[in-house]
């Protein structure tokens, strides 16, 4: 089962540290893992996403919430969430692949941002499963570089009615 | 007025009255600025000490212990008994000095990421950077030790910070901690689920551990338990919650429990656990718990209810709050039947022991020696054998049971009697070892008498770690690796070089007259008593 912690923490050093050490003392998973700075320049928020079973995942939130820098956690499953991923890509294009790069691209809502002779880099920016989709799509061509960030999420707005 | 200056004034504002440390270059201004202030410094020989004594001395006296010990060496010496103090969730503030902060992270001489080493062994830590901070900082952190789940706290203090001086200095009268507020009343719901339970149940039991005694709640929970007739069992750290011989104690549970306090366990058909985590060594199969009763877990820290077995009714809350929530209710229901039959199996069990009647039988020394103590005496078990015979034999009176029950520490006992003993100079302390934890600590001997302090030892003379000894008999079928200890050092001549008084027991006939001379003489003593190298805890 999967389940993405949003975390509200204290924007000071060494508080990533803390909480993906209690990740690995306690032998939880960290699927991926997102931190960024928030409207509150003291308050960064950490979205992390883990899978379990059930008492492993109430853990999880029990543990984040005994550290004293968290100052919130909320969490809920995929389907509540809007969630989203960045990925950028780079492969080596030749005259015969180039049409098909293009296409797929388009087809996958991602995006040319960068080009030279011999290499081309993508951006998509989608849910985890439809980047997941794109990449295999590509898996014919020579792919030079990735980076991917983790994934972002906040709660559907109609859960918030 | 400088940095190290406003710790001491935060110390004081706080009634701290002992600091147990070691000095070095970068602790120097903090043991500077102590020399001007009453409370007192105990000189340690390995910084861990200073940590376990801050403990029997927290222990002791429900307040925060405090140490303070230098950057590098002294700081990553302390982390065994920080450690240890976070496995019993101990109250403690850990001072530790650090190199310059303009030099953090450049590998200079004695510096240590002490606050990245400690991480998850403490409930929290600070690296100051800004001297203004301290009065806030220390405020929290004595607020953190002592509230909630206690447990440790450290303060790591550059030398250039303690040397800094501060605009000005006003202690804090409250805290502001967003992130931070323990839970102390229980759920009003979830009592009445608890008392309605009460009510249904034929066979009830409640099961304390350590945060009983570390919420000072026993006298709460006595009054609860006598109004109902509710029998009782404990974990290791919940021994001396109540007193032994109490109609309504039935022992320590575990796989080195009473039979009886695993009967009841097993038997019963409402089980209160309460500030116990349902650790290994107490709950075998903690799964085993919840298939045929209902297991209401009370605790204060949320995140050991539902860590090791799913309740059926959690509370989370201080004990003290909630027993004294508890006993304004009313329970109409009669558990004399259960408890007839919990006396009965207590009382018509035959123990199997077999002692060797050439040594002493740890079983009668300790039970001589526990009813001969005063009713408020203070016993300080260590670990191996003498730590599960002291948990089968000891008898609690009024007094305090003290061991390292969740780390299990080695050489825990001697530091902690002294710490127990400095704090409390009108009780009776006793600390209890096997040779090989006694050689842990024995440099401390050197500080009980530099403290002139009395704290009588124990020392259980098998020349073997008995308890590795005994695993090994059991898994190895006598396969002995690395356990002898080759009956150095000669304990007689050691005590006439710490000038104090030394006894022999060899037989079972001398534990009676032995203990009456070593409890009636002043000062401390080491007893070495001889017991049979192959006895077994089992």
């Amino acid at each position: 089962m999967k389940k993405i912690y949003s975390v509200m923490v204290e924007n000071r050093s060494g508080v990533l540290s803390k909480v993906s050490g209690l990740f690995a003392r306690r032998c939880f998973n960290i699927d991926s893992l997102v931190v960024g700075e928030t409207f509150d320049p003291e308050v960064s928020n950490m979205t992390i996403v883990s899978s379990g079973d059930e008492r492993t995942l109430e853990q999880i939130e029990k543990q984040l919430n005994k550290k004293l820098d968290v100052i919130k956690v909320k969490t809920f499953k995929e389907e509540h969430a809007i969630s989203r991923e960045l990925m950028l890509i780079k492969v080596k294009y030749n005259k015969n692949n180039r049409k098909d790069i293009m296409e797929i691209t388009e087809i996958c809502g991602a995006e040319i941002v960068d080009m030279s002779k011999h290499y081309i880099m993508i951006q998509i920016c989608n849910t985890p499963e439809k980047i997941q989709v794109f990449r295999s799509m590509l898996s014919g061509i020579s792919v030079v570089e990735v980076a991917r960030t983790g994934t972002l999420a906040l709660t559907k707005c109609s859960d918030m009615e | 007025m400088n940095g190290a200056d406003a710790i001491i004034k935060c110390l004081e504002a706080e009634d701290v009255k002992y600091v147990f440390g070691y000095p070095g270059v970068a602790i120097c201004p903090f043991y500077n600025s102590i020399l001007e202030s009453e409370i007192k410094t105990v000189l340690v020989r390995t910084e861990q000490s200073a940590a376990h004594m801050a403990s029997g001395l927290a222990r002791t006296t429900g307040k925060v212990g405090v140490c303070a010990v230098t950057s590098g060496p002294g700081a990553t010496n302390l982390i065994t008994g920080i450690a240890t103090a976070f496995a019993d969730s101990i109250p403690l503030v850990c001072i530790t000095g650090q190199v310059n902060s303009s030099l953090l992270g450049s590998d200079v001489f004695q510096e240590a990421d002490i606050t990245g080493a400690v991480e998850s062994f403490v409930k929290y830590s600070y690296l100051v950077k800004n001297v203004n901070d301290i009065p806030r900082i220390m405020k929290e952190a004595f607020h953190i030790a002592s509230t909630g789940r206690r447990g440790p706290v450290l303060v790591d203090i550059p030398i250039d910070i303690q040397n800094a001086t501060i605009k000005s200095f006003k202690y804090p009268d409250d805290i502001s901690m967003r992130t931070y507020k323990p839970t102390v009343k229980g759920n009003a719901m979830q009592l009445k689920k608890l008392i309605s339970a009460l009510e249904k149940s034929k066979k009830p039991l409640i099961c304390v551990g350590g945060g009983v005694a570390l919420s000072n709640a026993q006298d709460e929970l006595l009054s609860f338990v006598e109004k109902h007739n509710i029998p009782v069992v404990s974990t290791m750290m919940g021994i001396g919650t109540m007193a032994t011989k109490h109609p309504l104690y039935f022992g320590m549970v575990g796989n080195n429990g009473r039979p009886y306090a695993n009967k009841a366990m097993n038997e019963c058909d409402t089980l209160i656990m309460v500030g116990a985590r349902v650790a290994d060594r107490a709950v075998n199969q903690p799964d085993f718990l919840t298939s045929n009763k209902v297991l209401i877990h009370m605790d204060v820290d949320p995140a050991e209810i539902g860590k090791n077995v799913g309740p059926t009714i959690p509370i989370v809350g201080d004990a003290k709050a909630i027993f004294e929530d508890l006993c304004k209710e009313e329970v109409t229901a009669s558990f004399d039947e259960w408890l007839n039959e919990l006396n009965e199996y207590k009382n018509t069990l035959v123990e199997k022991r077999n002692p060797n009647l050439s040594f002493v039988d740890p079983k009668v020394f300790i039970t001589t020696l526990s009813e001969k103590m005063d009713d408020d005496g203070i016993y300080v078990a260590d670990v191996g054998q003498n730590q599960i015979w002291s948990c089968a034999y000891h008898i609690v009176k009024k007094g305090n049971f003290l061991t390292s029950g969740g780390m299990g520490t080695m050489g825990y006992s001697i530091p902690a009697a002294l710490g127990a003993r400095l704090a409390n100079p009108n009780r009776q302390v006793v600390a209890v070892c096997g040779d090989g934890s006694f050689q842990m600590s024995m440099c401390e001997l050197a500080t009980i008498r530099q403290e002139d302090a009395d704290v009588k030892i124990i020392v259980f003379k098998n020349n073997y770690l008995g308890m590795v000894r005994e695993y090994q008999h059991y898994t190895y079928k006598d396969n002995y690796s690395v356990v002898d200890l080759n009956d150095y050092p000669n304990l007689e001549k050691l005590a006439t070089a710490y000038d104090i008084s030394y006894y022999k027991v060899k037989s079972n006939e001398d534990c009676e007259s032995m203990i009456d001379k070593m409890l009636s003489t002043k000062g401390s003593c080491i007893c070495e008593v001889m017991i049979d190298p192959y006895d077994t805890v089992k």
